[in-house]
């Protein structure tokens, strides 16, 4: 997986399990790319993905800060890139021998997990 | 020297044509490639392609036999001054002077560069653990490498040029040296020239890479353009093959029996085309690796065969 694309999954979940709460600012590129030792533009990328996908929202001069609101995406678009997620953990589920009963369990209880961490 | 070519604005490093002949052998063919300000530039290539060969004449050790350099806008060779004061390098071949104290080498490396910057000099060495009065053939080989690495940085070069700096160090110095190159770069716009066997290391912290293969540049431009352009796809055939599928457009064919892994650049819909022709059935596209394009064309019989030049 490119490693911008890295920055924006690993971003997403810091903030669906809200060790990143709403309003709270990111990390500065400069800063972020010398902690992953990745070139600059590369958390450049990932920080407009991240914008354009509605998680981040940049104010001029200021920084770069996790949105208030939910994601801008059509609902179609959202349940499209799910789809995918979804695609590549049954696939993985199915290698694995593990049921898909057991897969919908697993994901109540990481719900819940995820839920509760946000409180 | 004429120069036909009119110096662009943005270029720290311009080289036009450069051909080297060390007696029979053609260590440098025709190589032209431009190096913008502010990019960190990630030169790759087997051992004895001419990766160093093309450092030492940016550094001006060597004068181009035919073609021109230009660092800075300036021929390096023949105003070394204006040239070598600007540039911080670091080799593989750390000659340092091992008599030494860890102290006297900075004070001694300071009175060549007038913009020697002491106290991050002093802020490095001790991030580098380096004791002051420690001599330099007492030093492992992982210090000797962050003192080179310090005296290439305490000047605050406009150009870092490291020729395989990470070469048979290990991760925690190895970490050093890329935080280097990314402190280089953030820092208001500074050039970062880095010559790499270690492709992950090229991947993480390249924006532009180009790619020698025998003298010849195969490849250079945006690593994205780099990614972009090739494509791997896993290729499955009915019946299993003994030898790998000789496939039009190929870059490389790897595997086994039913299914070989197939690499391109470019031609993307052509290559599909003649799987089909010789039976086979496209399973699944990737997007390749550094590792797996420059393992694909070190495979090819030339792999400079489908050469595309991007000015960058």
């Amino acid at each position: 997986m490119p490693i911008y694309l890295q920055i924006v999954n690993q971003v997403k979940y810091l903030v669906a399990s809200g060790r990143l709460e709403a309003g709270e600012e990111v990390p500065p590129i400069r800063v972020l790319a010398q902690q992953l030792l990745v070139n600059p533009n590369t958390v450049a990328r990932a920080y407009l993905e991240l914008e354009r996908a509605g998680v981040v929202t940049k104010r001029q001069g200021s920084g770069t800060y996790v949105s208030e609101a939910g994601s801008p995406l059509a609902r179609r678009e959202r349940l499209k890139i799910l789809t995918q997620r979804a695609d590549a953990l049954l696939a993985e589920a199915r290698h694995l021998n593990v049921e898909f009963d057991e897969v919908i369990k697993l994901l109540r209880e990481r719900h819940d997990v995820l839920t509760q961490s946000r409180k | 020297m004429k120069t036909d070519v009119s110096p662009q604005k943005n270029a720290v490093i311009e080289i036009h044509g450069l051909r080297r002949r060390f007696g029979s052998k053609l260590a440098l063919n025709d190589v032209s490639l431009t190096v913008s300000r502010g990019v960190v530039f990630g030169l790759v290539g087997e051992n004895g392609a001419g990766k160093t060969t093309l450092i030492k004449h940016v550094l001006g050790l060597l004068k181009a036999q035919s073609g021109s350099v230009r660092v800075f806008g300036l021929n390096p060779v023949t105003d070394p001054v204006g040239v070598l004061g600007r540039i911080g390098y670091l080799s593989e071949q750390r000659d340092l002077p091992l008599w030494m104290r860890v102290d006297e080498l900075l004070r001694y490396t300071r009175a060549f560069y007038p913009k020697w910057d002491a106290a991050y000099a002093e802020q490095l060495r001790e991030q580098f653990g380096l004791d002051p009065a420690a001599r330099i053939k007492h030093l492992s080989r992982g210090e000797c490498a962050k003192a080179g690495l310090l005296l290439a940085l305490a000047h605050r070069p406009d150009l870092l040029l490291l020729d395989e700096p990470s070469s048979g160090l290990d991760p925690v110095v190895r970490r050093d040296i890329l935080e280097a190159i990314i402190r280089t770069v953030a820092d208001e716009g500074r050039t970062v020239l880095f010559s790499s066997h270690l492709l992950d290391e090229i991947e993480r912290v390249a924006d532009h890479v180009a790619m020698i293969f025998a003298g010849r540049l195969a490849w250079s431009g945006p690593l994205d353009d780099v990614k972009k352009s090739h494509h791997q796809f896993v290729v499955r055939f009915a019946s299993p093959l003994s030898s790998p599928p000789v496939i039009a457009g190929a870059l490389s064919a790897t595997g086994g029996g039913h299914e070989w892994t197939v690499v391109c650049d470019g031609a993307r819909s052509e290559l599909m085309a003649a799987v089909s022709r010789i039976g086979g059935t496209i399973v699944e596209e990737r997007s390749p690796s550094l590792d797996d394009i420059f393992v694909a064309r070190v495979g090819a019989k030339d792999a400079t065969a489908v050469t595309k030049i991007v000015p960058c």
